[in-house]
């Protein structure tokens, strides 16, 4: 096991795809000769040259509608856009062209491509580079929505994207760049779809994506250690597909949901989330479901407004011991 | 005066506009009969660009044209019942009913979709032109649209994006001089819509007669060979006329009868059979054609009309890869 950032895992997942496959292409803005604003495709110009990671102009309707064409006719392309934000400036081919095509071709086409991007707060930019739009990608028939919260995660579900024959928004968070973690040698994959237990714990669930992940996982350390509470953390790493077995698993078990979540209230990921936990395991659950989301605003740009709004392990904990009821079960305690 | 095309050529192309008039009239009538649902947008009058592009093409070029693509679907092969079963929501049409008149695609012609958000397709028909470059294929992508679609943004980031990685695509305006129901010329800051564009990004200007279907032949094979070249796109702005609205809701009253009549006059069929009958062809050569064509979309549209709607189950198909639409484990 090597120690790897989540900004270096970036290139050494495309690096590990395109060494493997050659109809594997990267393009974007800014990516090949300066290696990405934020770093993270460092070196792939050098090692693998400007006719397969190619300098695009600033045109995002360009850049993916160019990779759509090349996914339809055999290329495996990887686009970058920029910032999450953007996506809106080319939403048509993310909402209508990308993952339609197929279904309304009756099965003519497959759409083989990735489209990455810089998710999420934590860097200040304000309301049009900040945002976490998940949930925008998980309204879509037809799109796979995947973030990872960790370099390993990263490393080999971006090799899996890749792989995959059917179109995926891979969510970077700008915020867990530098963060470093052990990376698995040689070649690695983890399979699309498959949420990961990162704590076992009898009292709660929380259920988080991304830099939430590592809020949530704060936050049930100060739960136990602070209010005797134990809470299973359960990373969804992929909104979809979506892994609703260990999903309710968890909450069967425990009882008690809550979810953590970065995207602005409304139609966020975990109204979903708690729409099929309600459905289908209400009779476990012992309280109300809750959400614990960026507030239905947009993002504001000083350091002491944004964290103020973004759930931090301080509001995590503070919603979950008024929300998690203890004394209505045989747990007691609080 | 340039060479006339050699016999079979000219043939071939009069054969193709003959269908593509009559399949596209016959969907007309069809839709009187309240059998073709949704919208239809024909391109009865702009037969000559898809006939004379499809033509110059070899069979492993790429297509892409707007949601006015029944003449560019039909003239890269796709089969007549397809296309009329596919616009009456039949079992037996092109998309087996999930796309509709606005999304004919069939890629085993090489015809890669109808695109019904303005400009979409011209990224994508450099996306796949882009594929031929990586892989020295010497295919080329063609992208059909209209003249309202200068105005939108794919169209300049695709053109600009195109001529700096000189891509194998041709990109071709069919200006028929409205954008839906409004002048071209009442909403664009120049005079011809694409062509005078070109220079922008380094393109020649060409503007042709999109009706003469000749010129429209003879300016795409050296529009395909200057791609196949390597000396990427080309940009070509063909001048026509749809005889209909914009679509079927359309009686298109906008327009000034005179120019209507004048351009009636210019009907790209009726240009190409005169002009061949002037060349020595005989009349009954040209009348053996337009009876086979008639035979043929009339068996094609019986075919369409017994074809049974298509099962339910399809519209729980095809999502992704796998044949599936599933979501969740």
């Amino acid at each position: 096991m090597a120690e790897l950032s989540y900004r270096d895992a970036v290139a050494a997942a495309i690096a590990q795809e395109m060494e493997r496959d050659e109809s594997v292409v990267f393009l974007g803005e800014d990516i090949a000769a300066a290696g990405g604003v934020f770093k993270t495709t460092v070196g792939l110009l050098e090692r693998f040259g400007p006719r397969r990671v190619r300098d695009t102009p600033i045109s995002e309707l360009a850049i993916l509608g160019v990779t759509m064409g090349a996914a339809m006719t055999g290329l495996r392309p990887i686009a970058e856009i920029m910032f999450s934000d953007f996506l809106a400036c080319c939403w048509d081919y993310v909402a209508n062209e990308i993952p339609k095509t197929r279904y309304m071709t009756n099965g003519q086409f497959a759409m083989p491509l990735v489209i990455r991007t810089a998710n999420g707060s934590g860097s200040r930019f304000g309301a049009q580079h900040s945002q976490s739009v998940e949930n925008w990608a998980m309204a879509i028939p037809g799109l796979k929505v995947v973030a990872p919260s960790t370099p390993a995660d990263l490393k080999g579900l971006l090799a899996a994207a890749i792989r995959d024959p059917d179109p995926v928004i891979f969510f970077e968070h700008k915020a867990l760049y530098a963060l470093k973690g052990e990376v698995p040698d040689g070649e690695h994959v983890e399979p699309l779809g498959k949420a990961k237990v990162l704590r076992e714990g009898s009292d709660i669930t929380i259920v988080a994506l991304a830099a939430m992940v590592h809020r949530a996982l704060q936050a049930a350390d100060v739960l136990q250690k602070e209010h005797g509470i134990s809470a299973t953390v359960v990373d969804l790493r992929s909104l979809v597909p979506l892994d609703t077995q260990t999903l309710l698993a968890a909450v069967s078990k425990t009882g008690r949901l809550f979810t953590v979540e970065e995207n602005p209230r409304l139609c966020g990921w975990g109204a979903e989330i708690a729409s099929i936990a309600a459905e289908e395991c209400f009779h476990d659950l012992d309280t109300p479901i809750v959400r614990i989301t960026t507030p239905h605003i947009p993002l504001p740009a000083a350091d002491q407004l944004e964290d103020a709004v973004v759930p931090s392990v301080e509001r995590i904990v503070n919603t979950i011991r008024k929300f998690a009821d203890f004394k209505s079960t045989a747990l007691g305690g609080l | 005066m340039k060479d006339d095309l050699p016999k079979p050529t000219q043939l071939a192309l009069y054969k193709m506009l003959v269908e593509l008039r009559l399949t596209e009239k016959r969907a007309y009538d069809l839709f009187l009969q309240n059998l073709v649902k949704g919208t239809s947008h024909l391109g009865l009058g702009q037969e000559a660009v898809a006939a004379g592009f499809a033509l110059a093409m070899n069979k492993d070029d790429y297509s892409f044209c707007t949601y006015r693509g029944h003449n560019h679907t039909l003239a890269r092969g796709a089969s007549m019942a397809a296309v009329l079963g596919e616009l009456m929501g039949r079992e037996c049409g092109l998309l087996a009913g999930k796309g509709g008149s606005m999304h004919l695609t069939s890629v085993e012609h090489g015809a890669m979709g109808s695109y019904a958000i303005i400009g979409a397709h011209i990224p994508v028909a450099a996306g796949a032109a882009w594929t031929a470059q990586y892989r020295g294929t010497g295919q080329v992508a063609v992208a059909f649209f209209g003249d309202g679609t200068t105005n939108i943004g794919a169209f300049h980031e695709a053109l600009n994006l195109a001529a700096v990685w000189k891509l194998p695509v041709v990109f071709v305006c069919e200006n028929n001089l409205y954008m839906e129901y409004t002048p071209i010329h009442s909403v664009t800051a120049v005079k011809n819509p694409a062509a005078d564009r070109a220079a922008a990004y380094g393109l020649e200007s060409i503007i042709i007669d999109g009706n003469d279907v000749d010129e429209v032949y003879r300016t795409a094979r050296q529009a395909f060979a200057k791609a196949r070249a390597g000396d990427g796109p080309s940009l070509v702005e063909c001048k026509t006329y749809r005889h209909s609205g914009h679509s079927r809701a359309d009686p298109a009253h906008y327009r000034p009868a005179e120019e209507v009549k004048e351009w009636l006059t210019r009907d790209p069929v009726t240009l190409y059979r005169t002009r061949l009958t002037g060349l020595g062809i005989a009349a009954s050569v040209l009348d053996a054609i337009d009876a086979e064509a008639l035979k043929a979309v009339n068996e094609a549209t019986e075919i369409a009309k017994a074809s049974p709607p298509p099962a339910i189950e399809l519209a729980y198909r095809d999502v992704w890869a796998n044949g599936g639409t599933e979501w969740r484990n």
